[in-house]
């Protein structure tokens, strides 16, 4: 009878808990432990210099097991469940930020030097063989194309937005929205391809390369990117104020213009230049249309037109005799088009921030 | 006392301003259909020559045209598959890390790092794959081949680059981890909170009432992400084009030096060199990739667009 009473009733609901700031330090204790062991690896020598990359890993592993076990034990398995999803969880995320820490650090650490020669931004590649040169010819030939890209893309889409947003009903406007969104997924290459296929057969040569190709393509890509955002920045306009210029006798057009539009144009201009940011980085579809050159070309209309991609593209695969020069440019150029692309985007964040519509709240 | 009121006269006029906006709005509406319409159109009449090929017109011994473009279908499904296995858990844990675990006050900062991921160009992605992920993966592929060669998949003779279709399954992954995040975050992130906070009240921990309430309200959205990516995957070029040492056969073990190449990097690394019916092959074979990566995007669309709560999730 005593006995009974004196031990604790043990169920799932009433188990213990782990003090506060367990799970922080049997993380630190499981990291130190896969250290200890690969510095004993090292200093047998079955090793060459100490895996960081390994003790951390292994470390971690070691960690979700070490959770769980002690969870279990002291928590219950619901508990012990919970924490091991938990640690399962942040390790995916860090996991993902991998690729992109190493990616930025790289591309810093191979492109800087090639980046900061004086010829960078001020020479083509025209009669250079080996070290030297620039990509002026592909930084201009980037600008010009994805210029062109952008006026034609922007009108079509943001009409296309306006329509969907203000006069849009029934079976047209489904369809629309609906291919829309199908046509965001439409590969970058196949864009190129439909830019040659069609200009192939309307001046009948079935060589041809052009910068203004270049420009269809991607404006084929930027379109529905433009149409999705300008749509949801158009959506967010209240109607009251629609409402407001109706009453005043104002014509639905010039409620629009005047109206709809100034009150959503920071997040019309921010979801442009987005859309930019995705397809200036774009390769395939401009090495078809536009194809590789080494001299500057400002036509858009004749003649084969460089851009930054392609240059990336084409000093790796194609090294001369000095590779090393062609590889550090290709990385020059990587990092310019992440420079721009990250421009671009911090651009988009600041004018969303400064200008966004004062809804009343 | 009251006069009746002539219904017509109280109708406004149509202005001209009107009827020319609402006209280029919807001529630019109709003009994106057509632009689709084209695509389809252009491409279709472009590569009816590579139909009818004799086997004189290509370069690797192929019958026909279909037998020239089976091994490369395969690849472009095969890499895209091994990509997304690796990249669908991943992403969900980290919707479900920014949704539901991370500090409200970082969660949105979180994201943003995460959509810095789709903002690299894809060719950047190429020059990392090929100048830093393939030479760092190779040791560990001939440790894998040694302990692990007796499994079919990772059979040997292993690959003394790394530039084999299990590196570009990783590139890949890494590439369509943010389109399958991004919506799946936001999917997370519309579970009806009172689901949530029942689960909670009811006892549960926290990956309980993720099971309860947000996993299973978020299964559609989670597919259609997914196909999504999978559309993404099929259509990347660049990153296949440079990473990838290819050879158009169909083989399954993933670390050799023999391996199947894509569609698209196929297009990518021929098309500069082809001439007379090699440029038509090559477009045919772009006719395919359009018609898989429609019907995939078709597909998820239509899965998203069923539940409407989920439009917002471009």
């Amino acid at each position: 009878m005593s006995t009974t009473l004196r031990t604790p009733l043990s169920n799932s609901l009433t188990a213990g808990k782990l003090p506060k700031r367990s799970s922080l330090a049997v993380l630190v204790a499981s990291w130190l432990v896969t250290a200890a062991v690969f510095v004993v690896l090292q200093l047998s020598g079955a090793s060459k210099d100490f895996n960081v990359a390994g003790t951390l890993f292994f470390g971690t592993v070691l960690y979700c097991v070490a959770i769980y076990l002690l969870s279990y034990f002291v928590e219950g398995v619901r508990k012990a469940k919970d924490r091991l999803v938990t640690a399962l969880v942040t390790a995916a995320f860090v996991v993902a930020l991998l690729p992109l820490v190493s990616l930025v650090v790289t591309t810093l650490t191979n492109g800087l030097p090639a980046l900061l020669t004086p010829t960078f931004f001020s020479e083509s590649q025209r009669n250079i063989v080996g070290e030297g040169g620039g990509a002026l010819h592909a930084i201009i030939g980037t600008l010009l194309i994805t210029g062109v890209a952008t006026l034609i893309s922007v009108p079509i889409g943001l009409l296309t937005a306006i329509y969907l947003t203000e006069y849009g009903r029934g079976r047209l406007a489904r369809a629309i929205t609906f291919f829309v969104d199908v046509m965001t997924g439409i590969p970058s290459i196949v864009a190129g391809l439909f830019a040659f296929a069609l200009f192939a057969l309307l001046f009948d040569d079935p060589g041809i390369r052009f910068g203004f190709g270049g420009s269809i393509a991607l404006a084929v890509l930027m379109i529905p990117v433009v149409v999705r955002s300008s749509e949801e920045m158009l959506k967010l306009v209240p109607n009251e104020l629609r409402e407001a210029a109706y009453a005043l006798g104002v014509p639905k057009w010039l409620t629009i213009i005047k109206v709809v539009l100034p009150t959503s144009v920071a997040g019309i201009i921010t979801g442009i230049m987005i859309s930019i940011s995705r397809v200036i980085g774009e390769t395939a579809p401009l090495l078809i249309i536009a194809g590789f050159t080494a001299s500057v070309n400002y036509d858009l209309f004749s003649e084969r037109m460089m851009t930054l991609p392609v240059f990336v593209y084409n000093q790796y695969s194609s090294q001369g005799t000095d590779a090393q020069a062609y590889v550090d440019r290709a990385w020059a150029g990587a990092l310019t088009l992440i420079l721009i692309v990250m421009l671009l985007n911090g651009l988009a964040r600041v004018i969303a921030k400064i200008f966004s519509p004062k809804l009343g709240r | 006392m009251t006069t009746a009121v002539d219904r017509d006269a109280l109708r406004a006029g149509q202005r001209p301003g009107d009827r020319i906006f609402s006209t280029a709005t919807v001529v630019a509406g109709s003009l994106i259909l057509a632009v689709l319409a084209a695509v389809a159109i252009f491409l279709l009449v472009q590569s009816i020559p590579a139909f009818l090929t004799v086997p004189e017109d290509f370069d690797g011994g192929s019958a026909n045209f279909w037998d020239y473009v089976w091994p490369l279908a395969f690849g472009t499904l095969w890499s895209s598959l091994l990509a997304l296995l690796m990249a669908i858990p991943v992403a969900i844990g980290i919707a479900l890390f920014i949704s539901h675990y991370a500090p409200r006050r970082l969660a949105q900062g979180l994201g943003y790092i995460v959509d810095l991921l789709a903002a690299v160009p894809s060719v950047v992605f190429g020059l990392w794959g090929i100048g830093v992920l393939a030479p760092m993966l190779q040791p560990f592929y001939v440790t894998l081949v040694q302990w692990f060669g007796w499994f079919p998949l990772f059979e040997g003779p292993v690959s003394g680059t790394g530039r084999t279709i299990f590196t570009v399954a990783i590139v890949l992954a890494v590439m369509v981890l943010p389109i399958i995040t991004a919506i799946a975050r936001e999917i997370f992130l519309q579970t009806p909170m009172l689901h949530e906070e029942a689960a909670l009240a009811l006892g549960a921990t926290r990956w309980e009432m993720i099971t309860m309430a947000v996993l299973p309200f978020g299964r559609p959205g989670i597919i259609s992400a997914a196909m999504l990516g999978l559309g993404r995957a099929l259509g990347e070029t660049m990153a296949v084009a440079m990473v990838l040492s290819p050879s158009p056969q169909i083989i399954f073990q993933l670390l050799t030096s023999q391996n199947p190449t894509t569609i698209a990097a196929n297009i990518a690394l021929n098309f500069p060199e082809a001439h007379g019916v090699g440029v038509n092959i090559l477009l045919g074979t772009g006719l395919i990739l359009f018609t898989i990566t429609l019907a995939v995007n078709m597909l998820a669309r239509y899965i998203i667009n069923r539940r409407k709560a989920f439009s917002g999730a471009n």
